[in-house]
């Protein structure tokens, strides 16, 4: 499955990037970016409610596929305009991390 | 291949830049056309010791000397050492500061994450002069 599809499915709104064609193969969920980065697995969709700056670094060294920003968590102004300058696409929804996690689970 | 040497600055409390220049490494070593495996190996490893420069020392500086067989990577700083070190590669020990849990750091992950992902790995340090670890990862 691709971002695009994963947005449309679970009504996603997509706060920047436009490479929605990549390909979804798994998700994760976490806060703690060492643990993310060291857990989370390329191409994964990453769920948090962390959206400042290091985040969208750890997406980038993590390779994930993009970064659901879960219950609205907000995006810092810098974090944003990090994420466009390195291609990082960050969509965001009211769900909670749980309720989007078993949304994911059954489309992939 | 020839050898390619590669230098950082890491500035100080700086959270916005935090991740740079693991960032700016991971690039290059995918310009040189290493295997993402090795390539996410050293990306990780170098960004938690970028990360404990900003947030334990007053930043320091971090040279890469890449080889076709072997990624070395050494990351220098004057700060205020590191006590004791078995105890601070414990998964989970953390002498973060509140603010900087805040932003999600602080897991306790930072040196035994250089560990997993590095095949060596090494803490020279002095109290109060100052921390320099080196680690490598060869191109398998």
């Amino acid at each position: 499955m691709d971002i695009k599809t994963l947005k449309e499915k679970l009504n996603l709104k997509l706060l920047c990037g436009d490479d929605l064609d990549r390909t979804i193969t798994g998700c994760y969920c976490g806060d703690l970016l060492s643990w993310v980065m060291s857990r989370a697995q390329e191409n994964d969709v990453w769920l948090t409610v962390m959206g400042n700056i290091n985040s969208v670094g750890v997406a980038v060294l993590a390779d994930v596929a993009c970064i659901v920003l879960t219950e609205n968590a907000a995006l810092d102004a810098d974090a944003l305009q990090r994420a466009e300058q390195n291609g990082v696409v960050i969509l965001q929804t009211d769900k909670n991390t749980y309720q989007m996690a078993a949304a994911i689970s059954q489309l992939i | 291949m020839e050898e390619v040497r590669l230098h950082y600055d890491v500035n100080a409390y700086d959270f916005t830049c935090a991740g740079e220049a693991s960032g700016k490494l991971k690039r290059s070593l995918k310009n040189l056309g290493f295997n993402s495996a090795v390539i996410r190996n050293v990306a990780i490893a170098v960004y938690e010791a970028e990360i404990n420069m900003v947030i334990h020392a007053e930043g320091g500086v971090i040279d890469a000397i890449i080889t076709p067989d072997c990624i070395t990577v050494i990351l220098a700083d004057h700060g205020p050492g590191i006590p004791d070190i078995e105890l601070a590669m414990k998964e989970g020990y953390s002498t973060a500061p509140e603010n900087v849990r805040a932003l999600g750091f602080g897991a306790g992950m930072g040196l035994p994450n250089i560990k997993k992902y590095t095949d060596e790995m090494n803490i020279d340090t002095v109290i109060g002069v100052g921390t320099t670890i080196t680690l490598k990862v060869y191109n398998k």
